[in-house]
């Protein structure tokens, strides 16, 4: 199967597996039972799809085969066997129900590892194998984990709805982190042979599209979808034909998706309309101020301090005060950006790029031995070959 | 659905209720007794237990039966009452625990039914 085919297919189960097990969920009662049903449907088609084809109405594939299982291990839930023996597919037109999945998925008494999981599984329709794989951990260990949260889900009565106004909030900043993480382990997978694993960013934006879809008024889940976007607009330029990362300093700004860009913008801009700035929001609006400059050295770094000033007030992280050090190396000089730079050092002595940003410091100040042992130390902190690689460069250059 | 909530004291709490003048010491139980008033339609039963140098505990899984003098577990965390509520969901049980005006952990268990 070609990689084009590869995709539709993955585009495919992704459109159709949320639908299927929300729609199960409902028809059957139980939400293990009828996410086991979808996983075994899921299975059957990356079986039987890439010979045969994708059939014309997926769905109702997908559905057939989850109903033939169905009857046959349900057989002694009589009750659950009888509702999924009177429906035939498509069923009525049901209420996209995925909402209610996704927040099931990502419930706070679930650790995030099976958040991550059952979300992929469940919303997205990856098998065990395709997410063990993408987080480079054995199958075995994902399995456990779907399970076990299942098991929790149904042993300590997790309910399967969409929560209540006054935990909204505090629940979505749940979602978000999911589908944050998941698009970030996509975009910058942290290990691994393969620097970008295209699969999971994919999901990520599939995931943050379809939030923003459910919950259209939700700022922060515009500002998640925009952030993502942006990226991923730039990603043509990102690397070069070895895998090589190019720094956004020297990317050719013309291979960019520049019509995705202006739909981020005014996405982004609709969001801040709704008058409730968040930490995606602002995050978005930075990579905004860097995808709309035409050249590099057009950045409006000053506009780019205040946002991460803004950010900082939301959400005071060492990683942001990180960032803005570097936006600030460009609107007061890097002697100042160093010295916010040390004063990080001890939340981030463990981060690469705290000691990679370090060395850019030094180097611009002329301290070209110090700037060397900085880049080596962050070369021993990080595992992704293509950050090891520029890493590696840089060492080699100076 | 049934849970208990377990409520677990820490060594800070124990001071901070210690260190409490009669006024607001008073004000803090009456919080709680508020607290129970208010969920009594979800609450079965609840008790307050005795501090854990009160707490005997037996092994059983040596040769012969163990006595020993304090809690099962010596930690820094303790157990110091529960709460047996019926209510329709974790959600639910969540929120309830999520108003609880002392002890600062509470662990939620369904009760196997």
């Amino acid at each position: 199967m070609t990689r084009a085919g590869h995709a539709e297919l993955a585009r495919v189960v992704r459109d159709h597996a949320g639908r299927l097990a929300a729609a199960l969920v409902h028809l059957v009662g139980d939400f293990s039972a009828a996410e086991d049903l979808v996983q075994d449907a899921i299975e059957a088609a990356l079986a039987h799809w890439p010979v045969e084809g994708i059939p014309d109405r997926p769905d109702a594939w997908l559905y057939a085969v989850a109903r033939r299982r169905g009857l046959d291990v349900l057989r002694r839930e009589s009750r659950h066997r009888q509702k999924l023996a009177l429906v035939a597919w498509p069923a009525e037109p049901l209420p996209d129900d995925r909402l209610r999945l996704i927040f099931t998925c990502c419930h706070p008494a679930l650790p995030r590892s099976a958040q991550v999981a059952l979300t992929l599984r469940v919303v997205c329709g990856l098998t065990t194998a395709q997410i063990a794989k993408a987080f480079l951990v054995p199958e075995s260990t994902v399995g456990q984990r779907i399970t076990r949260a299942k098991r929790k889900i149904s042993d300590a009565g997790i309910p399967y709805r969409i929560p209540a106004d006054d935990e909204l909030r505090d629940r979505l900043g749940v979602v978000l982190a999911v589908i944050y993480l998941l698009f970030n382990e996509g975009y910058l997978s942290s290990g691994g042979q393969q620097a970008q694993s295209r699969d999971l960013a994919d999901d990520a934006e599939f995931l943050a599209a379809l939030l923003h879809l459910l919950m259209p008024t939700e700022p922060e889940v515009a500002g998640l979808l925009a952030l993502i976007r942006l990226h991923r607009a730039r990603r043509a330029a990102r690397f070069d034909e070895d895998d090589e990362i190019i720094q956004l300093q020297h990317q050719d700004r013309s291979r960019w998706d520049h019509d995705a860009i202006a739909d981020a913008s005014r996405l982004i801009g609709r969001a801040a309309a709704l008058r409730r700035p968040g930490p995606c929001q602002l995050q978005a609006a930075i990579v905004a101020c860097h995808a709309e400059a035409e050249r590099w050295e057009d950045t409006d770094w000053t506009q780019i301090v205040v946002l991460y000033d803004m950010l900082l007030h939301l959400a005071p992280t060492p990683v942001t005060r990180l960032h803005r050090a570097i936006a600030l190396r460009y609107v007061t000089g890097p002697a100042a950006a160093l010295r916010e730079v040390d004063a990080l050092s001890d939340d981030l002595g463990d981060y690469h790029l705290f000691h990679a940003t370090r060395a850019e410091l030094l180097r611009d100040l002329g301290h070209a031995d110090r700037a060397r042992a900085a880049d080596e130390r962050a070369l021993t902190l990080t595992a992704n070959p293509a950050e090891r690689s520029l890493l590696r460069q840089r060492l080699s250059w100076a | 659905m049934k849970y208990v909530l377990m409520f677990a004291d820490t060594e800070q709490f124990a001071a901070d209720l210690a260190a409490m003048g009669e006024g607001e010491r008073a004000r803090a139980y009456a919080r709680v007794q508020e607290w129970f008033a208010e969920n009594q339609d979800k609450i079965t039963h609840h008790a307050h237990l005795m501090p854990p140098e009160t707490a005997t505990t037996v092994r059983l899984d040596g040769g012969e039966p163990l006595t020993t003098d304090g809690p099962y577990v010596e930690g820094k965390e303790v157990v110091s009452g529960y709460a047996e509520i019926d209510v329709a969901d974790l959600d639910e049980a969540l929120r309830l625990a999520r108003t609880w005006p002392a002890c600062p952990v509470v662990e939620i268990r369904p009760i196997a039914s």
